[in-house]
């Protein structure tokens, strides 16, 4: 068994990939984002990140998703380092 | 029969519109470029349907004011053609079920079908059907693949109704249904997606973001420059010109008929830059200085729209713009803003938040100047040297900043965070790219030209009255103290309500000397906005925020004019 390991979206280093754990957040936080695909138990893969606490960008189901700093902060994922399928 | 295309943003559901009513709409390459309605008519068998072109939405459960409104659409038609991402199935339906679940009839399309070929995806058509319990028609919209097939299923659009179900229970059903009718096979990157994420990452994006920017910049300059030198200039002196100077005989050189239609005459020829008639001036400055840098700019604006790059440009930009109370994607109604300001003005609709929108809306009026002004900037402050431009836009930049930041903690309410879709790299189309761009060129054509002839002939008749010398002796204290202007320049000011690019042409004559020139420039940009633009401000933001955004911009113009009259 893997090491349990959740890190926030804005904690990723780009390459890293894993599944969406948990947004920690309120309604308009979890409608917002998963409106874009981005809801527990997705695969996410970080792209990039910005300077100075800017956007990150990920993969989500073969599209790119560049998603707020404060925001990135609030999406856990449990990491795996790489799709299975 | 009212049909609705309905979707999530930028999958080319404008496209698809264009092709299904024959009516030409601007699209682009990234989510919002529809923000309001666009309706069409087109043949079905013997009928004619109405179809209305409804802007993106991922959700009926509305998260925005734009998807509320596509919800309020939703009751009024009687089928819904539904376009989808052949290319991200995942995300697509659930909003595909979200119709479903509404008893309205839908029809499939299924578009950027093309893509999903080189992407390695392939879709079981017939298991999509029938999962879905609609007809699916795969489509591309750019190149007009399926279209036919589509509007041959309109009437077999169906409901299936679909039981009401919560957002877990439709996304677990979205996820079987794409198990169940998509393979993808695995594949390498393509170049395009190496450039895409390199365009999102700070150091190689920063560069990029430069570098197109500085390349826009110039390559608008070159075209405009080049058509006015190579083409506009000698049809006008060498064409136009001599027709002018016929005609100035026949009405004896001088008078009021003489003053309106060919103006004063310049060391006994015309000038067309400084003689203010309907056929010198109000013909030279719309055609041979402006309109050669609106087609270039359009031409560069609709390049870079077409590809995909502004949404990048929005990441790359997004920490700077929450210093001026607005996010990143803020950025794109501002680029639309250095056309025109009126559809800047209404892309602002792309923000979240009514904060956000006044923001944007009122940075954009005050410190974008628009390709016309911008235009004539380069033509007179550019001949006396290419400093005094660089100070005219050095200044408007930094007001653009300031205001802001004031504007940042001066307006309540907040800036939700930038959430986007980065839409992949696209080749453009070149037809369909020139065509917007003659769409907008023409707009331009249709738009201005009235108006700038108005002015001109308004200008004309005020001045023989003498109008403009009593606006004159009345604003003198404010004009030649604060501004350093001499008491005429008040005129251009006021003209700047219907024109700005006229008003700017009204100061040439005056003499200046080149400090005046650029304070005149950056007044008239800040001022107040031209009538188009104030119609517009008013309905998007309503009387009062109106009534704030317009105080603003006088204050704003009168100290900025007034500090660069100290300083320069």
């Amino acid at each position: 068994m893997p090491v349990e390991r959740q890190v926030t979206l804005t904690r990723m280093r780009a390459g890293q990939s894993g599944i969406v754990a948990y947004l920690q957040g309120g309604r308009g936080l979890v409608n917002r984002l998963s409106a874009l695909g981005i809801i527990p138990g997705k695969r996410i893969t970080k792209v990039s990140s910005t300077l100075m606490r800017g956007p990150v960008t990920v993969e989500v189901d073969r599209a790119r998703v560049a998603i707020g700093f404060g925001m990135a902060s609030r999406i856990l994922v449990q990491l795996d380092d790489g799709p299975t399928k | 029969m009212k049909i609705l295309l309905m979707g999530n943003p930028n999958v080319g559901k404008s496209v698809v519109f264009s092709r299904l009513t024959g009516v030409r709409v601007i699209a682009s390459n990234y989510p919002g470029t529809t923000v309001g309605y666009t309706r069409g008519e087109t043949k079905l068998g013997e009928d004619t349907a109405e179809v209305i072109d409804v802007p993106g939405t991922y959700t009926l459960e509305p998260t925005s004011e734009a998807e509320e409104v596509a919800l309020e659409m939703l009751h009024t038609g009687d089928v819904v053609i539904n376009v989808v991402n052949a290319t991200n199935l995942e995300r697509n339906l659930y909003l595909t079920l979200q119709l479903l679940e509404k008893g309205v009839p839908v029809v499939v399309a299924l578009n950027i079908w093309d893509d999903t070929k080189h992407l390695g995806i392939d879709i079981n058509l017939d298991k999509l059907r029938e999962l879905l319990g609609v007809p699916v028609v795969p489509t591309v919209a750019v190149t007009g693949e399926g279209i036919k097939e589509l509007v041959e299923n309109i009437p077999k659009a169906a409901s299936p109704r679909l039981p009401p179900r919560s957002r877990d229970e439709r996304w677990a059903a979205v996820g079987s249904i794409v198990d169940q009718v998509q393979n993808v096979t695995h594949r390498h990157h393509t170049w395009r997606e190496r450039l895409s994420d390199a365009s999102v990452k700070p150091l190689s994006g920063g560069i990029i973001a430069l570098v197109i920017m500085a390349a826009s910049f110039i390559v608008v300059r070159f075209i405009g420059e080049s058509l006015i030198g190579y083409v506009f200039d000698p049809l006008f002196d060498n064409l136009w010109a001599p027709v002018l100077m016929r005609l100035s005989e026949l009405l004896q050189g001088g008078g009021f008929l003489h003053d309106i239609v060919i103006g004063k005459l310049i060391g006994g020829q015309v000038d067309f830059v400084q003689s203010f008639g309907l056929l010198s001036g109000g013909l030279y400055i719309p055609f041979a200085m402006v309109l050669p840098y609106v087609f270039a700019f359009y031409l560069v604006l609709s390049l870079l729209e077409d590809v995909g790059y502004l949404p990048r440009l929005a990441v790359m930009v997004d920490t700077i713009m929450h210093r001026l109370g607005l996010h990143g994607y803020a950025i794109i109604p501002t680029l639309l803003g250095f056309g025109c300001n009126v559809p800047a003005v209404l892309a602002t609709r792309i923000l979240e938040s009514k904060r956000e929108r006044f923001i944007a809306a009122t940075l954009i009026s005050i410190a974008v100047p628009c390709a016309a002004l911008q235009a004539m900037i380069f033509g007179l402050v550019g001949a006396r040297g290419v400093q005094y431009v660089v100070i005219v836009y050095g200044t408007l930049f930094v007001v653009w900043i300031i205001l802001g930041m004031i504007l940042r903690f001066a307006v309540r309410g907040f800036t939700p965070e930038l959430l986007i879709e980065i839409p992949p790299y696209r080749l453009p189309q070149w037809r369909a790219m020139l065509q917007k761009v003659w769409m907008r060129v023409s707009g331009f054509l249709v738009e201005a030209i009235p108006i700038i002839l108005g002015a001109v002939l308004v200008i004309n008749i005020l001045y023989f009255f003498g109008v403009f010398e009593a606006i004159a002796s009345f604003t003198a204290p404010v004009v030649t103290n604060l501004l350093g202007l001499p008491e005429e320049a008040v005129t251009a000011i006021v003209i700047g309500f219907l024109r700005k690019d006229v008003a700017l042409g009204m100061l040439a004559p005056l003499a200046l000397s080149a400090k005046q020139l650029v304070i005149g420039s950056v007044v008239l940009a800040m001022f107040f906005p031209c009538i188009a633009t104030f119609v517009v401000l008013l309905r998007e933001l309503g009387v009062v925020n109106m009534l704030k955004s317009m105080g603003i911009m006088i204050a704003a113009a009168l100290i900025t004019g007034g500090i660069l009259n100290l300083i320069l």
